[in-house]
């Protein structure tokens, strides 16, 4: 059994990172060269991490399993990254970030870490506006800003929508700099399945070419694993198909302990299902809360008229439609954080009132805005008397400068008009704050073995906000690892170069083999989707938004069926040395199958509501916050670790204490 | 609705490939076309067949994995979009559609609809970078304004998703649009300034090595380019590479 030790330095939480950094052992640059260093994925963290590695000199082999490393998910990121730079002169500091992060968390994440991530972000900037990222700028020629929720100040860097695809095109330029170099050796189309130890240290891994089906063998120094979040364990979600949790399950069953599995962010505003064929779902970004109003109507009457088609939307008039958010949460409206904007919409949907065929859809309305901007517009353009048409014209020209590419996205895939009928939206799986533990050095507890990004549990505690997700994948590949992971290596330099032919490696490879053998052997009917939608349709029914006691013993008990039904009815097409993406996905959903389970347990066990867990049971009673989310400090301030012990319903919790020096613990409250 | 899918199948880089015929009867109106595709995969799994290869990752339209050629168009039949935001109420029911690999020399076929554009990625690795350290030890982000048209011009060619459909589109598949994309952002910033010669001189040295066409203007590529990447582009690398080249030792 492996010890949680955080390894948090000693002093005040300013000078902890600077400390540390001044007396971490360094590797001389002669050395660096004979050390490898393998980086599982691609995205933000993977890519910058392997980019500074091989630019201190080390050996790289980065793994993915696109064609591409510019494909990975961090691309997709829509809105936009923090950094406590204080360029709008609004109060903004490192304290005041690491403080809202802490916060935002719902104080379930480690305060050295975040401190020093809000200390680094700034760096983050500086280094990409460096690289050639065409962030967006004022008329001045300075960098823009905008606000994100769950703050008071405007520190948010944005590139119109697109703010992760231009931070990972220049992550990527950094990485092909390395790569046309001979510095990184990039292994597109590979996906780990396995991670090889020797004498107890991660000393490499196996990999499947999906082009050749082949299984290679590829030793290191060290691991670094930044293989992204799980939330594709829901089946649907707003990751992309290929995300998984495949490498960081196989370091887990090594012996890494894997924090908070059941830490979920639910993004509120996705498009909704359209149909049983749906295979993802897509978000329209958080800022349209600014203007939009979410409502669902008062009486079922209208609600099955509207179902019918008997009735629009825009004829129901206001006294007859139920804005529940403002209703609820006066004081921040439809501006509620993300957990209780995704909690209430379900509530409303629960209750049956969803307004599209699936039941499962609220309003997110422009009307009001449309109608503010363009009389706003009308007076300051001194027009007198416009007509409601005119009002109407000024209105949506204004929406259309903030919002002109999410409207067009939305009219794309749904065939509406979300400037004359109100968006539908429901909730969606969007992160996943739980991940493989990792200690201040981002170190597993498998030594040699390191986790970053969203891979890792570390930073963004219950809960995430906005435009945090990119800071954190930045943070850790940039400016963190290539610190820590030096302190590890400089105990290296002796050892040489690490040999695949030893019965290590040849006994991870024929554990590998023999799982696809018995995928490629099992004489099933049934594809690997309909055993993934299957564990899909549990997890958001009894592990999704809320959670209570006797939904996640069931949620279990079905998983393990599951997987039993998985193991005995799956049907692998065609072979295992070609191409062979139902190959690729089994090997996934086996993991996300076991991972689920886990996920359950450690919901089961967290008996209060934190960020997005919330537990029916835990919730206020009486006075003004009656019903809403009630967390326990007394007996839950810690990180649930877990430690693999042959099969998830034997698995052990660690806790690591979490304990708060800098910042007072407060309950959030949104009346 | 009903429709009938000619796909072209081919089991390897070396086998030779062939169209077979489909056909689909519960399809719906709202189903993105890689769900359609899904729908399809799903009904020869259970016919005990092979389902049919094709690339695609996050279904949002910004990875730029997707890439079929639909109906003779590479991403089908609407304007600005990628195969997976295409949607199968651009059809109509009863019709017949040809599904094909990106075809081009530089994109070898690698399994029925999956083809290798590895080419893009030597290209980038020839020059597409700024020569600048990630120690973060840079100087300032504001140190240097940028006037806001340059930096939104930039972005305009940063937001190029890789997806190849220019190379697909064109007569003689060439990659000038997207070469030209990644050589304009940096051409436009201050930060790309320093090695814009070297860069757009190996750059597209690169591209002519693996075996791209050349560029004769018919602009098919900005019709077809998901992200609307405008043929100005190529008109700027092809001024920055006649300045290179003249001036280059």
């Amino acid at each position: 059994m492996a010890t949680l030790d955080a390894k948090i330095p000693e002093g005040p939480i300013k000078d902890k990172w600077t400390n540390h950094k001044n007396k971490i052992n360094l590797v001389n640059p002669a050395n660096k060269r004979s050390i490898d260093i393998i980086v599982v994925g691609t995205g933000l963290a993977g890519g910058s991490a392997a980019a500074s590695l091989a630019e201190m000199g080390y050996s790289v082999k980065a793994f993915c399993f696109q064609d591409s490393p510019r494909r990975a998910h961090s691309i997709a990121a829509q809105g936009g990254i923090n950094a406590a730079k204080n360029y709008q002169n609004d109060g903004d500091s490192i304290f005041r970030l690491f403080y809202d992060t802490v916060k935002g968390g719902d104080y379930r994440s480690r305060e050295a870490n975040v401190y020093r991530l809000a200390e680094v972000s700034g760096n983050i900037i500086d280094q990409c506006v460096a690289q050639g990222v065409p962030f967006a700028r004022e008329y001045g020629g300075l960098l823009d800003n905008r606000s994100f929720g769950g703050v008071l100040v405007s520190r948010t860097f944005y590139a119109k929508g697109q703010t992760g695809q231009q931070l990972l095109l220049g992550a990527y330029s950094a990485m092909n700099r390395q790569i046309g170099k001979g510095k990184i050796k990039m292994y597109n189309r590979h996906e780990m399945l396995e991670l090889v130890k020797v004498d107890g240290k991660a000393r490499g891994i196996i990999a499947r070419n999906l082009v050749t089906g082949e299984i290679e063998r590829h030793s290191a120094h060290a691991v670094v694993i930044a293989s992204g979040g799980y939330g594709n364990v829901f089946f649907l979600s707003t990751n992309a198909m290929g995300s998984n949790v495949t490498a960081a399950w196989r370091v887990h069953k090594q012996g890494a302990y894997f924090a908070n599995p059941c830490y979920t962010q639910i993004h509120p505003t996705c498009i909704p299902r359209s149909g049983d064929y749906q295979s993802k779902l897509t978000l329209m970004s958080e800022s349209l809360r600014n203007d939009g109003r979410i409502w669902v109507p008062k009486n079922m009457d209208d609600v099955m008229a509207i179902r019918d088609g008997k009735l629009k939307p825009t004829d129901l008039p206001a006294e007859r439609r139920d804005y529940y958010l403002e209703r609820r949460y006066p004081a921040f409206g439809n501006l509620v954080p993300r957990d209780v904007a995704s909690r209430a919409a379900k509530e409303r949907c629960d209750a049956g009132y969803g307004v599209n065929k699936t039941g499962e859809a609220v309003y997110l309305d422009f009307a009001t805005a449309i109608n503010r901007y363009g009389s706003e517009t009308a007076m300051i353009s001194g027009e007198n008397n416009p007509s409601d048409a005119r009002i109407k014209e000024l209105g949506e020209a204004v929406i259309e400068s903030k919002y002109g590419n999410l409207f067009q996205m939305y009219e794309k895939i749904v065939d509406e008009n979300p400037y004359k009928t109100p968006m539908m939206i429901y909730p969606a799986v969007h992160y996943t704050m739980g991940g493989i533990w990792v200690d201040y050095n981002l170190m597993t507890t498998i030594p040699g073995c390191y986790a970053a990004g969203e891979a890792n549990f570390s930073d963004h505690g219950a809960n995430r906000l906005g435009a945090s997700a990119l800071m954190q994948g930045l943070a850790d590949g940039y400016f963190v690892l290539p610190y820590t992971i030096g302190d590890y290596l400089s105990n290296d330099i002796r050892t040489g170069a690490i040999s695949t032919e030893t019965a290590e490696f040849a006994e991870a490879e024929t554990a590998v083999t023999t799982r696809i053998a018995g995928f490629m052997n099992n004489k099933g009917t049934k594809s690997v989707d309909h055993f993934h939608k299957l564990l899909g349709k549990v997890m958001w029914e009894k592990v999704g938004m809320a959670r209570n006691e006797k939904g996640l013993k069931e949620a279990i008990e079905e998983i393990r069926k599951i997987r039993t039904e998985f193991h005995k009815h799956v049907l692998i097409p065609g072979s295992s040395d070609e191409m062979n993406p139902e190959l690729e996905k089994a090997l996934r959903v086996e993991d996300f199958i076991e991972l689920g389970e886990l996920f359950a347990k450690d919901a089961l066990e967290r008996t209060e509501s934190c960020g997005g867990h919330f537990r029916e049971e835990s919730v206020e009673i009486g006075g003004p916050q009656d019903g809403e989310a009630k967390r326990d400090d007394e007996n839950f301030a810690y990180v649930a670790a877990w430690e693999w012990t042959g099969d998830p319903s034997n698995s052990q919790v660690h806790k690591e204490k979490l304990v708060f020096n800098d910042i007072e613990l407060k309950q959030r409250s949104y009346k | 609705m009903k429709v009938t899918l000619k796909v072209w199948r081919q089991k390897s880089a070396s086998d030779k490939g062939k169209i077979e015929t489909y056909k689909l009867d519960k399809v719906e109106e709202h189903m993105s076309f890689l769900e359609m595709m899904d729908v399809l995969n799903e009904q020869l799994i259970t016919e005990g067949k092979i389902p049919v290869a094709f690339d695609h990752d996050c279904r949002e339209g910004i990875c730029g994995t997707c890439s079929m050629h639909i109906n003779g168009e590479p991403h089908g039949p609407d304007r600005g979009v990628t195969t997976c935001q295409l949607h199968m109420r651009m059809f109509n029911d009863g019709d017949t559609i040809y599904i094909e690999p990106f075809r081009a020399k530089g994109f070898p076929v690698i399994k029925d609809l999956v083809v290798d554009r590895s080419a893009f990625e030597r290209i980038q690795h020839a020059g597409g970078f700024v020569s600048v350290p990630t120690s973060g030890n840079t100087q300032d982000a504001n140190a240097i304004p940028i006037p806001k048209a340059d930096a939104d011009k930039a972005f305009d060619a940063a937001s190029c998703i890789g997806c190849g459909a220019c190379v697909a589109s064109c007569k003689n598949a060439s990659a000038m649009l997207f070469v030209a994309a990644k050589v304009s952002q940096f051409s436009l910033l201050p930060q790309g300034k320093v090695e814009a010669k070297k860069r757009v001189l190996s750059m597209v040295e690169q591209m002519d090595k693996e075996g791209f066409g050349n560029c004769s203007n018919t602009g098919a590529c900005e019709v077809e380019c998901p992200k609307g990447i405008s043929l100005e582009n190529i008109a700027r690398m092809n001024r920055e590479y006649l300045k290179a080249s003249a001036s280059s030792e």
